[in-house]
């Protein structure tokens, strides 16, 4: 085996892509603690904490910039570079719907409880666990892996529709309730966002190890 | 505080057993060249075996492989150049045009007229920039404007500017970039069809490398090119098609896979491709 110094190189960047990924899976879940123990401090730790994902995204990147320009990956090598690339800009991104959950967390803190969440965490867990075995499948190079854990973007979305309709209700049935229900489904909908960007990382799983660039389970929002 | 744990297991790298297709050829590309089973011999040793592929016209086809895969040897074989070293023999067809090149009563001149040939080093005649070029269309009887012609080269082979002034000077006096560059304007001075080129490149400069892979883009509108290439940028850089060779137990070279160069570079079918573009092997 040659290239002893690229092969490093890719191991290190795509530890610090898993770590990352880590970081925001315990931001997600985090968020829905601070909802649903309206503890502030928590939301407000969890913004804060947004700056690091950010900077980790950023210095991954460079890394991979740096081993394209000095060790000019090719085939596999070149896959797993690019898949880096867009999986933490996905991560990123979750970890921005993780900090926008804790900005609505400390409004909805303020505010009387509409009622016992049940179906937002439920959400949640689909979600983190849809990230967290993504990026399992991505380390394991396991397709099949991927597609599964894709499909599950499906729960995602029936919760979404439940979340939605459930709170409609109460928004019709209460004028007083239309604030900490649109609230609310901002939540859902930074949730139903995350699950959506798993399902992106499923696609560059498939990408790495089969070289095509295949759509999955296209939500329906 | 937020959680930085690592994984508990190592990430493994893998280099993925993508499952071999079959060798895939430019099918929908017009050939000029097809060559069929062919394996070429120095004395008792096989440097080549059991080659087939399609040069398509008008295309850069790059030769890629490891040392002693037979890529120089392939492409000797297309304008029987291998047959000038003593001992040497070649089975199997390449036809060009159609018409086996090896059949008996073809003129091996007439070929290489045909299909031109630039070497690893610039080997330009000790005489004038004009002559070099004239060369080859003077042996040819060429009847029309010899001026007009050598301008015509030297401007196709991106050097008339750089030389314009002093035709009469001596080609081994222009720096190697550009001693490379008269070569090739003197192979395309006779008009061939192909153009084929065994690593123009290695012994020059990165910026005058960078000028020979624009020329060869330019050239490739009207010529079909094929280069052998130990640099594997350049072949990713440059070609349309990309054949791998390798070499094989017997150390004779074999054709592993030949496809369009985004797809043998990004995502090639054949695990032994992999291992040798990402420099696991070779």
């Amino acid at each position: 085996m040659t290239r002893t110094l690229l092969q490093q190189e890719l191991t290190e960047v795509q530890e610090e892509m898993m770590v990352m990924a880590e970081m925001v899976a315990s931001a997600i879940e985090r968020s829905i603690r601070a909802l649903k123990e309206r503890d502030v401090e928590l939301a407000r730790q969890i913004i804060a904490d947004d700056l690091k994902v950010n900077d980790k995204r950023y210095a991954i990147e460079e890394r991979c910039l740096e081993i394209i320009a000095t060790q000019q990956p090719m085939a596999s090598d070149l896959r797993t570079i690019i898949s880096v690339l867009y999986i933490i800009v996905d991560l990123e991104r979750m970890g921005d719907h993780a900090e926008g959950i804790a900005k609505l967390a400390i409004l909805l803190a303020d505010e009387p409880p509409l009622k016992p969440y049940i179906d937002i965490p439920r959400m949640a867990q689909v979600s983190i666990g849809m990230l967290r075995d993504a990026v399992e499948a991505f380390r394991r190079r396991d397709p099949q892996m991927a597609r599964a854990v894709s499909d599950r973007d499906d729960e995602v979305d029936a919760l979404y529709d439940q979340v939605y309709r459930e709170l409609l209700t109460f928004m019709l049935q209460d004028p007083r309730t239309i604030q900490r229900a649109t609230w609310l489904t901002w939540v859902a909908h930074n949730l139903e966002r995350i699950a959506d960007r798993a399902t992106n990382i499923c696609e560059r799983v498939v990408y790495l190890v089969e070289g095509r660039i295949q759509e999955m389970n296209v939500s329906k929002y | 505080m937020v959680s930085q744990e690592r994984p508990s297991t190592p990430v493994q790298v893998p280099v993925p057993r993508v499952e071999a297709g079959p060798v895939c050829t430019p099918g929908e590309e017009e050939p000029v060249i097809e060559v069929r089973g062919l394996n070429a011999w120095y004395g008792g040793f096989r440097a080549v075996k059991d080659i087939t592929l399609t040069v398509p016209r008008r295309r850069i086809t790059a030769i890629i492989g490891p040392s002693g895969s037979g890529k120089s040897t392939l492409i000797r074989c297309l304008n029987r150049m291998h047959e000038l070293v003593p001992g040497t023999r070649v089975e199997g067809e390449v036809l060009f045009e159609g018409q086996d090149i090896y059949a008996p009563g073809v003129d091996p001149v007439e070929v290489r007229s045909r299909i031109g040939m630039v070497f690893q080093k610039p080997n330009p005649f000790p005489k004038s920039i004009f002559e070099n070029v004239a060369f080859g269309l003077r042996i040819n009887g060429y009847r029309g404007d010899l001026r007009e012609a050598v301008e015509r080269s030297l401007r196709a082979a991106a050097l008339w500017d750089e030389v314009k002034d002093k035709l009469g000077q001596n080609a081994l006096r222009l720096s190697g970039g550009q001693q490379q560059r008269l070569c090739i304007a003197r192979a395309i001075a006779v008009e061939p069809e192909v153009v084929l080129m065994d690593e123009p490149c290695s012994a020059l400069d990165p910026i005058a490398t960078l000028k020979i892979e624009d020329l060869m883009r330019e050239l490739s509108q009207r010529y079909t090119i094929v280069i052998v290439t130990h640099n594997m940028q350049q072949a990713a850089r440059v070609s349309d098609y990309t054949a791998v060779l390798m070499m094989d137990d017997d150390r004779a070279g074999y054709l592993v896979e030949f496809g369009p160069t985004r797809e043998v570079f990004t995502n090639p079918r054949d695990h032994r491709t992999e291992a040798y573009i990402t420099g696991r092997i070779g």
